[in-house]
């Protein structure tokens, strides 16, 4: 029996192939990145741009490494831990509440369309606006004034998405779970479950970006000095604007970082997803 | 693999009739004053124009959904029993594989359902997926394999438990012609192998005649049986069989009843 007619469409591809490709792919990216530093530099000093309204890259970086040098002693590396554990803390508790509220909702779908509009509603409202007032109740030098505004913010689009990938499954799909007698335990295991994940994990990646904002907006309305919300707001109070800037860096990698934390982890869980988008 | 007549029916439908939205005014027969007989062993076709109801009949069988009226037994049993007992396995148009399995963790899927040990469950699905032809494939995605391929996936997936009865909704439906053809063969081979019973929705008359011990033929509006036709072509069938004078004088015979039932 020729098995021309019934050979596989897509073969996956060996690993020294897809770097290669990558970073084809990220080299003009790259290279305009170092273009914009280089034009940046040169712009400020031949019009002698006043630093405070502009500093240049190398005065900024030059704040950094003195800052950096300092490793622990720091100030700048302290404020960067304390909003990091902010917005991961708020994260954490934010999107495994969504989680879990989606799963018990989900199941009695009369709770969770109720409780949708809400949802929705409470998703558009600007939940930084309740920083004073989660500052009034845990305290205004307590990270968990600023964990709580992260955690709201991430909540609901966590939930809503959750709710989405366990409810959003084909008919065929629940009618071949059917056919096998399974059990509405078996069926939230083996079907609505891993139907939800990308719809999670993209939730989650949202979510990253919007932590780390809301942290570092959430101090702008007051905290203790070593986080960078307080950081930058004082620098620039005090027209120490370089400075300013390498709390903005920090506070930067932080969301760059949390979000390809996100990344890996979505690959490790959901390998197949992966190779599925590489391939299309 | 001639069916036994004298044995007692595997599928024993009796007056069945199905309304969806009774009382409304959009109120749809979707199949009236059903009788039918499927004996161990053989291979029934239903086909008819769409909305003669042979995928509503078949999901009546399946317990997927529930007659407005009539008897329906499986095995001797109800419907319902026969799902609880998992008597049968069911194949649709829609491959229905799992995104997120491999081709062996999908074939295993009803078996962890079920609760078969691992070990088990590994066997069992290299030798169904050794039966569909396709036991190297087992650690690919399904979207890394062609149409066919994932049909025979999931033919493999609903034999895994062995089930005496295979239902199939259009199964071939989304398939090329000659990939269709050669899927045709493929079942056919599976049939003679394990011997089980099989129900075939289509729409295709070429596919149901050469498949087929039975052909019932359905019409819509209201839905319901107008002939049975018996397919007297011999098994073993080949390539060859869809040249024989007999197979297209049973076509055009099924195609006649076809039009007639719809009137043009």
């Amino acid at each position: 029996m020729a098995e021309a007619v019934f050979t596989p469409v897509v073969e996956p591809k060996p690993w020294p192939q897809r770097a290669r490709e990558q970073a084809r792919y990220y080299l003009p990216t790259i290279l305009i990145a170092v273009g914009v530093l280089v034009i940046w530099e040169l712009v400020v000093r031949v019009f002698n741009i006043q630093q405070f309204l502009l500093p240049r890259p190398s005065a900024i970086l030059e704040a950094l490494g003195l800052e950096l040098r300092q490793g622990s002693e720091s100030i700048l590396v302290e404020a960067t831990f304390a909003t990091l554990y902010s917005a991961v803390g708020g994260f954490v508790l934010g999107c495994g509440a969504g989680v879990l509220v989606a799963l018990v909702t989900a199941r009695w779908t009369v709770i969770s369309q109720a409780m949708m509009p809400f949802a929705i509603a409470a998703n558009s409202v600007p939940i930084i606006a309740f920083a004073p007032i989660t500052n009034n109740w845990f305290g205004l030098t307590n990270p968990a004034s600023k964990m709580a505004i992260v955690a709201i913010i991430v909540f609901f689009p966590t939930m809503i998405n959750t709710v989405r990938g366990l409810t959003m499954v084909e008919a065929s799909q629940l009618e071949l779970m059917q056919s096998y007698a399974a059990t509405p335990w078996k069926i939230l295991r083996s079907l609505r479950i891993p139907n939800a994940l990308p719809y999670i994990f993209s939730a989650l990646r949202v979510a990253s970006a919007l932590s780390t904002i809301g942290a570092v907006v959430a101090e702008f309305f007051g905290g203790p000095r070593a986080t960078l919300g307080v950081y930058i707001t004082q620098q620039a109070a005090g027209f120490n604007f370089a400075r300013a800037w390498t709390g903005i860096i920090m506070a930067s990698l932080i969301g760059i970082s949390f979000y390809m934390v996100v990344l890996l982890v979505e690959r490790w869980v959901m390998p197949w997803n992966v190779s599925f988008r590489e391939a299309a | 693999m001639a069916a036994v007549q004298t044995d007692a029916p595997v599928i024993a439908v009796q007056n069945v009739n199905k309304v969806f939205n009774a009382g409304d005014e959009e109120q749809v027969v979707a199949l009236q004053n059903i009788n039918l007989n499927i004996y161990p062993g053989e291979f029934v076709s239903l086909i008819g124009p769409s909305g003669c109801g042979k995928s509503t009949l078949l999901r009546l069988i399946a317990d997927l959904l529930q007659p407005s009226d009539g008897d329906l037994k499986v095995n001797d049993k109800t419907p319902h029993e026969a799902r609880l007992k998992r008597e049968y396995g069911m194949v649709f148009q829609a491959a229905t594989l799992y995104d997120w399995r491999t081709v062996t963790q999908n074939v295993q899927l009803p078996l962890e359902i079920m609760g078969y040990p691992s070990h088990i469950r590994n066997q069992r699905a290299q030798e169904m997926l050794e039966l569909v032809e396709l036991g190297k494939f087992g650690k690919l995605y399904p979207w890394q394999l062609s149409g066919g391929m994932q049909q025979r996936v999931a033919i493999a997936r609903a034999l895994a438990f062995e089930p005496s009865l295979l239902l199939m909704d259009e199964p071939f439906g989304a398939l090329d012609e000659f990939t269709r053809e050669r899927m045709n063969m493929e079942l056919l081979r599976i049939w003679d192998r394990t011997g089980i019973t099989v129900v075939f929705v289509t729409h295709s008359i070429p596919e149901a005649v050469f498949l087929s011990r039975r052909v019932v033929v359905m019409s819509p509006r209201p839905g319901r049986i107008t002939k049975m036709i018996d397919i007297d072509l011999p098994y073993p069938r080949a390539f060859e069989t869809r040249e024989l004078p007999r197979f297209f004088e049973l076509v055009t015979g099924v195609r006649e009843h076809l039009r007639d039932a719809h009137g043009f």
